[in-house]
């Protein structure tokens, strides 16, 4: 197949391009998403974020919590942004970054004013960021622009034979024309982190990835009370036929095809070292990590389940691909591409790959996935340790 | 091309995934083997569903199972080649 060389996206005033043309109210605490919510309900076109945190967090965990907002702000599938919180320095600072892409965005407080004013004076600036954003039309954009995640859920053993191969060989194919992609899911990687190690492009890329792997195995050790065995696999993977974790890692690890990654990302961090593919230090709980890819600024997400993962993302769209054929039948309103034909041979890996660039595209150029029909927004902050 | 009851990913591999609905005992399996294109043919001993493990040779406690080419944990109660392969025989070697 002849790969497009460009799909219809939302050009922003940074240069980057999105998939999707959202207008989001973001709450900055956990107090402030009965105001966010209320806005949204008021004011067609705009979505609001809750979540559940963002109240005396500190050190390593609140910076977290700061580079997802202002990630999250920044993805270039948001064309204007409100953010709320109970008091207005974290406000400013949030706004104040996300204003560096050059798009609206504008903050509110509710401390000293209350929630009934607040919801008035930030419904009028969301009606006015609403309007204004739905002028904004499709343009014709190269690959390169789009910033692709991928992250794989409720695997079976028809994830590693099929539908992750299928992801990995579009990787192999766009990689070639400038695409960004980010792997994550740290703990999933256990049993194959030698091997995925070895796929760093430097040496310094992968002298991070052991750290970062490493790290995370001595803190299971130190927080786990027996083992993952419990958690990992899964009772709906080893349902699915997965026996280990390091069958699930090698499963796993599939969707990068024959790429190198050029370089390590914290969670939600935006990648500065050009086209390419990135490994994203991650949970494997997948809302989590999606809800961490968007915040990093990648526009469109390939999920590959086994079993059926239902999960979607308020603003980066997911598009989800099952090589399981009884899945693609029982749920098939939340499956948009069935690869299952690999596993009876009608279909090569070549083929499925072409097969997910093309749905790749058409959601690109504004189709929605079946997770955005059925309104799945999952939107998970990551915490890292309980607050002050 | 005869139709293919499972699949084994590497030659190496000591174990292939069934990728029909489900194998029944004494079923003669096709199987067939990604990395090099060939078919092997299996009898199977237990009831085994889709998505879920074929041993392909006789496996004693304490070895090592192979999957893509990898270890993927280790036996622990001996295996005849044809029976289910799962976490009542096979454990990780992580943790």
């Amino acid at each position: 197949m002849e790969i497009p060389k460009s799909f219809l996206g939302y050009k922003r005033e940074n240069g980057r391009a999105g998939t999707r043309n959202h207008v989001i109210i973001l709450p900055v605490d956990d107090i402030s998403n009965a105001c966010a919510e209320a806005v949204a309900n008021n004011i067609k076109g705009t979505i609001a974020l809750p979540h559940s945190y963002g109240r005396l967090q500190f050190g390593a965990d609140l910076e977290l919590h700061f580079r997802t907002m202002i990630g999250t702000g920044k993805n270039p599938n948001v064309a204007a942004v409100i953010v709320v919180g109970i008091e207005p320095k974290w406000t400013k600072r949030i706004v104040d970054a996300i204003a560096s892409t050059g798009k609206p965005v504008e903050g509110f407080s509710i401390e000293g004013v209350g929630d009934i004013d607040t919801i008035a004076k930030v419904s009028k600036k969301a009606q006015e960021f609403s309007m204004w954003a739905s002028e904004k039309q499709r343009e014709e954009c190269p690959m390169s622009d789009l910033w692709i995640s991928v992250k794989c859920g409720e695997s079976d053993t028809t994830s590693g034979l099929a539908s992750n191969p299928t992801v990995g060989n579009l990787m192999d194919k766009l990689e070639p024309f400038g695409v960004h992609l980010c792997f994550g899911e740290t703990s999933e990687l256990t049993g194959a982190e030698t091997v995925c190690e070895k796929r760093g492009k430097t040496p310094e890329a992968q002298a991070k990835f052991k750290k970062t792997w490493n790290d995370y195995n001595d803190f299971i050790l130190k927080e786990a009370t027996d083992d993952l065995s419990e958690s990992q696999p899964t009772a709906g993977n080893i349902a699915g036929g997965l026996t280990t974790i390091e069958e699930k890692a090698f499963g796993n690890f599939q969707k990068i095809g024959g790429c190198q990654f050029i370089d390590v990302l914290e969670p939600a961090e935006e990648p500065t070292k050009g086209a390419g593919l990135y490994f994203m230090d991650t949970s494997s709980a997948a809302a989590e990590c999606v809800t961490l890819q968007a915040a990093g600024g990648f526009n469109i997400h390939l999920f590959p389940t086994g079993q059926g993962n239902i999960i979607g993302n308020p603003i980066e769209p997911v598009i989800k691909l099952t090589a399981n054929p009884l899945t693609a039948k029982t749920m098939s309103e939340h499956i948009d591409v069935d690869v299952s034909k690999i596993l009876s041979r009608e279909m090569n890996l070549s083929q499925a790959g072409d097969e997910l660039i093309k749905s790749t595209l058409r959601v690109a150029n504004g189709r929605l996935t079946c997770a955005e029909a059925l309104g799945h927004k999952e939107f998970v902050m990551t915490k890292l340790y309980r607050s002050a | 091309m005869s139709n293919t009851d499972i699949i084994i990913h590497d030659e190496k591999d000591n174990v292939g995934v069934v990728v029909i609905e489900k194998i029944t005992p004494d079923q003669d399996c096709n199987c067939w083997i990604m990395e090099n294109d060939k078919s092997v043919s299996i009898q199977s001993i237990d009831e085994i569903p889709l998505g879920h493990k074929i041993a392909m040779t006789d496996l004693n406690e304490g070895d090592t199972i192979l999957k893509y080419g990898h270890d993927i944990g280790k036996v622990v109660k001996n295996i005849k080649k044809g029976e289910h392969v799962h976490v009542h025989n096979v454990k990780t070697k992580k943790w």
